[in-house]
């Protein structure tokens, strides 16, 4: 566009002065929309603590001497050179690598708290190629790990031993998109923000949202069922993929990537393979329903005194802005005085004063003049009632993006403060913050929370309207002392709600002992038995996602 | 500089920045249809700088007023609204549909400028539609008032205003009497947010209607647009295998060696 931009772009070709980079420097080039995505180089596949923390040299523990009740199976091969020459016969150069420092991005998980110790990493560029490779892992018992853009947070993604990491990172092609039906095909591995930017430029929008959107690939959001902040207006993958081209441990490729909307014929199987965390096959292909972007969004944050107006707030909301309502997000004093002291978008509060909540309302609607009428009612409805005692309404896009920028950085604010202690549930809304202020009575109780003491503090935040909370405790290490204080006390709060322990981030390593708080023991047996039909040998995503016995 | 500093703050609106902007098929304008709009970016710097000379003033026992000025159309009140909400006190539309240019702003400026007398007129330095630079330069020529452009700082005293602007070589400080004009660069200030109570407020407060046959001002565009045409495609980049083949694609694809 002609803009800020584009005026000093066109000076700076010429003459690189101060005077042309000046206007670049308020509005980051993040913030504009990209013309041009090049899939695979623009973008790395790489998280950023993983790599510094690899480059820098800190050999932290490995997953399997943190948790010593987990053994190497026996009925695992381990890797030979007879096996690496089969991958690099049948893999592009790019798609086979052993180098150290590469790995140490792939073995390590996002939070820097698992750490695997696998001495290969495989880049299929195509569903063939995928397929020829598990099918060899099948044949020769070689336990593998998928993974995608490695943003998940239960440890699903990275390796427990030395399994074969097989990353869809090259596999990064938009395959087809049809602009009357929304319908979009694309591979495993594009980028979540590279397909949100592609359909964008045809008027559509993403279904799902989440902080990590410029590195998960939409084949790990899809393993993993991922939520995040468009579900209340769109609802689940469940609902909005449409077909699935996955490659089955034997190297069978199930091709069901249907663009249908409706299609009762058989039992629905990529239902199975969507939130199966990598266990049953890998994704290699995803047709998802792409909503039509709107043509009018706002946001708004507000401040409120207490939990009983958060709840009065979003009742309203459901009233009064319904159908243009797509997020209502919610987060408490101890998040934004994290994101104030750790990240740049807290350096401009929108609020005058600190205030014991906060919620985050977005509008989507197509009639601009409509929906700004209606948040302003409803906005002033909540200010004259005294529901909310400040709040602020987003006059641009900056602002929009700074206000979204405090609720997305509370995870990173979080993650700067140490190591910490993630759980997602799903609780009633009413004993939703309850459970927050009951963690941190708890570890008060023992003495360990509190400045300069073992844990900082204890952050609340989540979905509202999907009735998820996110109870973060950054602590300064993961301690068994601080492990045994939180769980499984934490499970069993939740399970007395009828709470579900993960709404959205998955089982992996982290929470597969923990099932059984919200699956009885018959579910779990069916689920057991659906495993061994699928990947008899066990070799998908090994010690994960099913509890041991 | 009067006991009631009276500040005009001229602001714009123009197609919000992180739109992708498309030309309309007969490549004679932009599309603006169902385009979300903002306050131009620079003119928001200069509604939060006239705010702020406005609270320090205040809390020093002095006064000031802040009048917020857009030329446009009925739309356009939406931007003034806005500024209203951020702190000005009064707003004035301009109401026209015609096309203007930076000479017919000018005048249109200098009309209500002559109205409302205020001792200084804050400008974006550029709007980010057109990207022309010229209306606080002309409006400062229209008025005969001495002009600081690209503020990236501003101290005022009694008499005088002391400005730092960014230039091409480092910054330059300048000083200068009243009634002056200024016009705004992007490190000058961090515009606020609206908030909620202020956006209220913003409904109750006056806003001033003139048609540019009010202010008997020729608002004709002296410049032609022969055509609008989109940059060309920038093409995707590609991974190479190996040094030969990156070698291979300089010389014989982007035959730059």
């Amino acid at each position: 566009m002609s803009s800020i931009a584009s005026a000093t772009a066109i000076r700076l070709q010429g003459q690189f002065r101060l005077a042309g980079t000046r206007a670049l420097r308020r509005i980051p080039s993040a913030l504009r929309t990209p013309a041009v995505f090049s899939t695979r180089a623009a973008f790395s596949t790489f998280p950023k603590a993983a790599n510094a923390a690899a480059l820098a040299g800190d050999k932290k523990s490995f997953t399997s001497e943190k948790y010593p009740y987990l053994k190497r199976s026996q009925s695992f091969k381990k890797l030979s050179d007879e096996d690496i020459s089969y991958f690099k016969s049948i893999l592009s150069p790019s798609g086979v690598s052993q180098d150290e420092e590469d790995l140490e991005a792939f073995n390590n998980d996002w939070m820097q708290k698992y750490r695997g110790q696998s001495k290969i990493v495989l880049k299929p560029s195509s569903t063939e190629q995928m397929s020829k490779v598990l099918k060899y892992c099948n044949d020769n018992k070689l336990a593998v790990v998928p993974q995608g853009g490695n943003t998940g947070l239960v440890g699903g993604g990275v390796p427990v031993f030395d399994e074969i990491i097989i990353s869809t990172a090259n596999m990064s092609t938009i395959r087809s998109f049809d602009s009357m039906s929304g319908a979009l095909v694309c591979d495993a591995g594009c980028i979540l923000e590279v397909l949100d930017n592609y359909l964008a430029e045809n008027g559509y929008i993403m279904p799902l949202d989440l902080g990590a959107k410029g590195s998960c690939h939409i084949g790990g959001n899809v393993a993993t069922n991922a939520g995040g902040l468009r579900l209340l207006r769109y609802g689940s993958l469940h609902g909005t993929v449409l077909g699935l081209e996955v490659v089955l441990p034997d190297g069978t490729i199930l091709d069901n990537l249907s663009t249908l909307r409706k299609d009762n014929t058989g039992y629905d199987l990529k239902q199975l393979f969507i939130g199966s965390e990598g266990t049953l096959g890998i994704i290699t292909g995803v047709s998802i329903m792409a909503p039509k972007r709107s043509k009018a969004v706002n946001v708004a944050l507000l401040g409120l005194s207490t939990f009983e107006q958060v709840q009065a707030a979003y009742k309203r909301s459901k009233d009064e802005l319904s159908e243009i309502l797509s997020a209502f997000e919610f987060f408490d004093q101890a998040s934004i005085e994290l994101v104030k002291k750790h990240l740049a978008a807290g350096n401009n509060d929108p609020l005058e004063a600190i205030h014991p909540f906060y919620v985050l309302i977005e509008t989507s609607g197509s009639n601009k003049d409509h929906d700004d009428e209606k948040l302003s009612n409803y906005l002033e409805g909540l200010l004259t009632d005294e529901i909310v005692q400040d709040g602020v309404v987003a006059q641009d896009t900056t602002q929009f993006k700074n206000l979204w920028a405090i609720r997305e950085g509370i995870t990173e604010a979080c993650a700067k403060t140490g190591s910490v202690y993630k759980y997602d549930l799903s609780i009633p809304v009413p004993v939703f913050y309850q459970m927050v202020e009951d963690m941190r009575a708890r570890l008060d109780q023992q003495g360990v929370l509190g400045q300069g003491k073992a844990v900082e503090c204890v952050v609340g935040f989540g979905h509202i309207g999907d009735g998820n909370l996110h109870l973060n405790i950054p602590a300064k290490g993961y301690s068994e002392a601080i492990t045994d204080i939180i769980e499984p006390y934490v499970y069993e709060w939740t399970a007395k709600y009828n709470g579900s322990i993960s709404s959205e981030h998955g089982l992996g390593l982290f929470k597969s002992p923990h099932l059984h708080y919200s699956k009885s023991p018959s579910m779990i047996q069916l689920m057991k038995r659906v495993k061994t039909m699928m990947d008899p040998n066990g070799i998908m995503n090994p010690y994960k996602y099913l509890p041991e016995n | 500089m009067s006991s009631n500093l009276r500040i005009m703050v001229a602001c714009k609106r123009v197609i919000d920045y992180a739109v992708k902007i498309r030309v309309n098929a007969a490549g004679t304008a932009v599309e603006t249809a169902n385009v979300k709009h903002s306050m131009n970016p620079f003119d928001e710097i200069g509604t939060e700088q006239a705010i702020q000379i406005k609270e320090a003033l205040t809390k020093a026992k002095g006064k000031a007023e802040v009048i917020v000025v857009s030329c446009g159309p009925s739309k356009s009140q939406e931007t003034l609204r806005t500024a209203l909400a951020m702190g000005a006190d009064k707003a004035i539309h301009v109401e026209t549909d015609e096309e203007l240019q930076p000479l017919a702003v000018a005048k249109l400026l200098k009309a209500v400028v002559e109205k409302e007398k205020p001792d200084m007129i804050i400008l974006g330095k550029q709007a980010i539609d057109d990207d022309s630079n010229q209306t606080g330069q002309m409006l400062a020529g229209l008025l005969n008032w001495p002009q600081a452009t690209f503020a990236s700082k501003v101290e005022l005293s009694e008499k005088a205003m002391t400005v730092t602007r960014e230039v091409d070589g480092g910054v330059e400080t300048i000083k200068t009497s009243f009634p002056a004009v200024l016009t705004t660069d992007l490190r000058l200030n961090v515009p606020r947010y609206a908030s909620l109570p202020n956006i209220m407020k913003a409904k109750k407060k006056p806003l001033t209607k003139f048609t540019v046959a009010d202010l008997g001002v020729d608002v004709k565009s002296r410049l032609q647009t022969l055509k609008i045409a989109e940059p060309p495609k920038r093409q995707g980049g590609k991974l190479v295998e190996s040094v030969d083949d990156l070698l291979d694609k300089l010389k014989n694809e982007a035959k730059v060696l």
